[in-house]
C-alpha cells in the first residue's frame, strides 16, 4: 500500500470509528459471553440496528435474512449481520461524476442545516488541490448571510465566486455562473442552493428550475446532484432522499457530521431502499475532512477494525 | 412511506372487535404495532422499550381485560401515556430575579439556533419585553452577519464584537451593555458544536458561569434520529438545560425525538419552530405532538391558525362551504384570499391527517404562485362556469386559457384538483362530524 493510500485509509477508518463503535462494535460486544442464539439475542441485535437509525424496514430485512441462514453461535450471528450490512453497502461506489469534455457542474441540495456550504468549501479545496479551476455559485439567495458565508469560504480556499443580491433569483445566479464557466473554461462549478424542507413544493419547484437552467445552458449538466444528509438525521432522511430525487434527480449522497456521536445508519436504509450511492463523508471541521465513500472499503474497514477489537 | 399507527391499529382492532376479548397474543400483537410505529417516528429504542413496558402493564391490567371495549382502552392508554410523558404545555420562560434575564441557546451545528434567536426575540418583543440578541458564534463564517441581518429585518438590536473576540468575553460584555442600555432580556446565540468536543462544551460552561442564564434552551432539529437522546443527555450533563426548542417541525418528520428527550432529561419542550418566517415560533402542545408522533396529523393547530387569522363569521362561512358539496369555483376564488392568510398552503396541508406526506398530493398544487395562477384562471371564467364547472369543455377551456395566460392542461389540472379538494374536504368534514372524539374517531 502506498503512503498516500495508507493515509487515506486510516482517515477513512478514523472517520467511521464513531459509527463502528456504535454499530459493529456494539453488535460484537452483545455477543460476548453469550452461548446460544435465542430470541432475546435477535431482539438485542434488532435494537442495536434501529438504535443506529438503520430504520425498522431495513433492520427487519437484515434480521430476517440472517435468521434464514440459521446461525448456531452468537459470533456467527454477528458475522452474518455484518455481512448483510456490507452487502447492502457494497454496490455503492463513491466516485463523483465528472464530465470528460466540458466543465463539470455539481449542484448541492438538502434540507436546512445539513452542512451544504461547508461541504462545498471542502469540495472546492479538494478540486483546487487537484489543480482544477473552480467556480462557486451563491444560489442560496434566501437565508440571511448565506452569500457572505460562501464568500468567506471562497476567499479562504482561493476560488472564484458568482453572486447576486440577497433575494435574487437562484436560477439567474446559476445562469450567470454557467455562462462564466463556459467563457473561462473553468473545470468545476459548484452550485450552492438554499436549504429547504422537501415538503415545500414551491421551494422544490424553484430548485427544479435551477436544475433546468443547468441543463439548458450546458448539455449534460448538472453532472452531479449531491444531497447533503446530516448523520444525526432519523427516518425522515428517507423521505428527504425520495423527494429530492423526484424533484432534481439526486445522483449521490454526502453524509456530514459523522465525527459526532450519531451513527449515520440512515445511509444503510437509503442505500437499501432507494439505491442511492453514498459518495462523500464529512467527518470534521477542517477543509481536508471530506473523504470518498466506497462501499467495499467501508465494509473492509469495518471488518479490519473489528478483528482488532474482538 | 409511514403508515399511521391509527391505521395499523384499526386493522388490528377490527379483528379484536369481532372477538370482543383480548388474548395475551392480541396484546402482544398490538404492542408490537405500537413499538414499530414509535420506532419509525424516531423515538429512541430505549425509550420505546420503557414506554411499551408501561403500556403492557396497564394493557394486561383490569381496566383493559374487564372492559367491554378493550381495543379502545389500549388506544386510550397509549395516548394518555404519551401525553403524560411529554408533560404540561409550558412556554413560560423564567425571569431573572434582578438584572437582565439571560436566555442561552445551545445545540448541534445546523439545528437552527440563529434563526430561533431571532424568532424568540420577536416573540419576547411582542410580549412587551426589550430583548438584546447577542452574536456569540464566532466560529461559523458569517454567523454574526446573519444575526445582524435578522436584527435589521426585525428592527431589534444585536450585540456583537466581531469574529475575532472570545465568545465568553462577548457574552460577558453583553450583560454590561444590557444593564447600561436597559435591555431586560439577553438572548445568546452560541456556535453549534458536537457533544463529543469537550473543549467546545467547556466553553459553554464558562459562558453559563459568566452570565447565569435564567434559561438554557437546547435547540434540536425535529428530524433528529436516535442520537437525540445522546445529544440531549450530553448538553444536560454539561449545562443542566432548562428546556428544549424543537425546530423544523413544518416538515414531515414525525418528531419522535420530542418524546425521547423529554423522557431522558425531564426538560419541557417550550417552543416549536414551524417555518422560515420569523413569526413561525409556536407554543408546544403535548397532545398535538402525541398525535403527530402517532401519525395523526395536527388538525388542532390548523384550526387555531384559522382562528387567529380569519375573522369568526368568515371562518364559519369558509368551513360551511368547504365541507359542503355546494362548494363552487366561485366560493373557491372568494376563499383563496382567506386561505392565503393562513400561511403557506403546503404547511397547512401537512397538518391534515394523512396529508403529511406531500408526495401524495397532486404535483404542483401549492405555493403562492400557484394560487395566483388559480385566481387568474377562475377570473377568466363566466359566472355560469364557476357555478357549474362540469360544463367547461374544449372550446371553453381554450378561451379560459387564453384569457388567463395559461395552458389548457393547467385548466384541466385546476378542475381535477378542485374536484379532489372537494372530495377531500367532504371526507374530513364527514369524519369530524361522525366521531366526536376527533383524532380517535376510528374507535367508534
Amino acid at each position: 500500500m502506498s503512503e498516500e493510500k495508507k493515509g487515506w485509509f486510516s482517515r477513512l477508518k478514523k472517520a467511521i470509528i464513531p459509527t463502528k463503535e456504535g454499530l459493529i462494535g456494539r453488535i460484537a460486544s452483545v455477543t460476548i459471553g453469550r452461548t446460544k442464539v435465542d430470541e432475546e439475542l435477535y431482539q438485542e441485535m434488532e435494537d442495536i440496528l434501529i438504535g443506529a437509525d438503520v430504520g425498522v424496514t431495513t433492520t427487519l430485512k437484515i434480521i430476517e435474512q440472517v435468521r434464514e441462514k440459521r446461525p448456531q453461535e452468537p459470533t456467527q450471528l454477528k458475522d452474518f449481520i455484518v455481512e448483510e450490512i456490507s452487502l447492502i453497502l457494497k454496490h455503492e461506489e463513491g466516485k463523483l461524476n465528472m464530465s470528460e469534455e466540458s466543465p463539470t457542474v455539481i449542484m448541492v441540495v438538502g434540507v436546512n442545516g445539513t452542512g451544504k456550504t461547508t461541504t462545498i468549501a471542502k469540495l472546492a479545496a479538494r478540486f483546487k488541490a487537484e489543480g482544477k479551476s473552480v467556480l462557486l455559485a451563491a444560489a442560496d439567495t434566501f437565508r440571511a448571510a448565506a452569500i457572505e458565508q460562501l464568500e468567506i469560504w471562497a476567499n479562504r480556499v482561493n476560488v472564484s465566486l458568482i453572486k447576486h443580491q440577497p433575494g435574487a433569483d437562484p436560477g439567474a445566479v446559476t445562469y450567470d455562473a454557467i455562462q462564466s464557466i463556459k467563457a473561462r473554461n473553468t473545470d468545476v462549478l459548484i452550485v450552492d442552493t438554499a436549504g429547504r424542507l422537501h415538503t415545500k413544493s414551491n421551494l422544490m419547484n424553484e430548485l427544479a428550475k435551477v436544475r433546468r437552467v443547468c441543463q439548458a445552458q450546458l448539455p449534460g449538466a448538472p453532472h452531479e446532484v449531491l444531497l447533503i444528509l446530516d448523520a444525526t438525521c432519523g427516518q425522515n432522511g428517507l423521505l428527504q432522499a425520495k423527494q429530492f430525487t423526484e424533484t432534481v434527480g439526486v445522483t449521490g449522497l454526502a453524509l456530514t457530521k459523522l465525527d459526532g456521536t450519531a451513527k449515520g445508519g440512515i445511509v444503510i436504509a437509503i442505500s437499501d431502499q432507494l439505491s442511492l450511492p453514498v459518495k462523500l463523508i464529512g467527518c470534521g471541521e477542517t477543509l481536508e475532512d471530506l473523504i470518498d465513500f466506497s462501499g467495499a472499503d467501508f465494509s473492509r474497514a469495518l471488518f479490519e477494525e473489528e478483528t482488532v477489537q474482538v | 412511506m409511514f403508515e399511521s399507527l391509527s391505521e395499523k391499529l384499526s386493522a388490528v382492532f377490527k379483528n379484536l372487535r369481532r372477538k370482543g376479548k383480548l388474548s395475551a397474543k392480541d396484546i402482544a400483537l398490538t404492542l408490537r404495532e405500537i413499538r414499530l410505529a414509535l420506532l419509525e417516528a424516531d423515538v429512541n429504542f430505549k425509550v420505546v422499550k420503557e414506554f411499551i413496558r408501561r403500556i403492557k402493564e396497564r394493557a394486561e391490567g383490569k381496566e383493559v381485560l374487564e372492559s367491554l371495549t378493550p381495543a379502545q382502552q389500549v388506544v386510550k392508554i397509549v395516548h394518555e401515556e404519551l401525553i403524560g410523558i411529554m408533560g404540561e404545555s409550558s412556554n413560560q420562560l423564567e425571569r431573572a430575579a434582578q438584572g437582565p434575564t439571560v436566555i442561552m441557546l445551545v445545540g448541534l451545528q445546523g439545528s437552527g439556533k440563529t434563526t430561533t434567536v431571532a424568532k424568540l426575540a420577536k416573540h419576547l418583543s411582542g410580549n412587551g419585553q426589550n430583548p438584546l440578541m447577542v452574536a456569540a458564534d464566532t466560529y461559523r463564517p458569517a454567523a454574526i452577519h446573519q444575526l445582524n441581518v435578522l436584527g435589521e429585518n426585525l428592527k431589534l438590536p444585536v450585540f456583537d464584537m466581531g469574529a475575532e473576540a472570545d465568545p465568553v468575553d462577548i457574552v460577558n460584555a453583553s450583560v454590561s451593555r444590557a444593564k447600561s442600555a436597559n435591555y431586560d432580556t439577553i438572548i445568546l446565540d452560541t456556535a453549534g458544536r458536537l457533544t463529543c468536543d469537550t473543549e467546545m462544551m467547556a466553553e459553554l460552561s464558562r459562558m453559563k458561569e459568566k452570565t447565569s442564564p435564567a434559561e438554557i434552551l437546547l435547540v434540536l432539529d425535529a428530524m433528529t434520529g436516535q442520537d437525540a437522546v445522546n445529544t440531549a443527555e450530553a448538553f444536560h450533563r454539561e449545562l443542566n438545560i432548562s428546556g428544549v426548542i424543537l425546530t423544523k417541525l413544518d416538515g414531515d418528520a414525525r418528531g419522535g425525538a420530542a418524546l425521547s428527550i423529554r423522557m431522558v432529561t425531564g426538560c419541557p419542550i417550550k417552543f416549536v419552530g414551524v417555518g422560515e418566517k420569523i413569526e413561525a415560533l409556536e407554543p408546544f402542545y403535548p397532545d398535538r405532538m402525541a398525535g403527530r408522533i402517532l401519525g395523526m396529523g395536527d388538525v388542532l393547530t390548523l384550526i387555531e391558525k384559522a382562528e387567529h387569522q380569519v375573522d369568526e363569521a368568515k371562518a364559519k362561512e369558509l368551513e360551511k362551504k368547504l365541507f359542503s358539496q355546494q362548494f363552487t369555483l366561485e366560493d373557491f376564488l372568494e376563499q383563496i384570499q382567506q386561505i392565503k392568510l393562513l400561511g403557506p398552503i403546503d404547511q397547512m396541508l401537512s397538518m391534515i391527517p394523512g396529508m403529511g406526506n406531500m408526495a401524495k398530493l397532486p404535483a404542483g398544487w401549492s405555493g403562492e404562485r400557484e394560487m395566483a395562477k388559480v385566481e387568474a384562471i377562475i377570473n377568466s371564467m363566466t359566472k355560469e362556469e364557476r357555478q357549474r364547472p362540469e360544463i367547461i369543455k374544449g372550446s371553453r377551456k381554450r378561451r379560459i386559457a387564453a384569457g388567463s395566460g395559461t395552458r389548457v392542461n393547467e385548466i384541466n389540472r385546476l378542475l381535477n384538483q378542485f374536484q379532489q379538494i372537494k372530495s377531500l374536504m367532504k371526507n374530513i368534514g364527514g369524519k369530524g362530524r361522525k366521531g366526536k372524539k376527533g383524532l380517535f374517531s376510528f374507535m367508534n
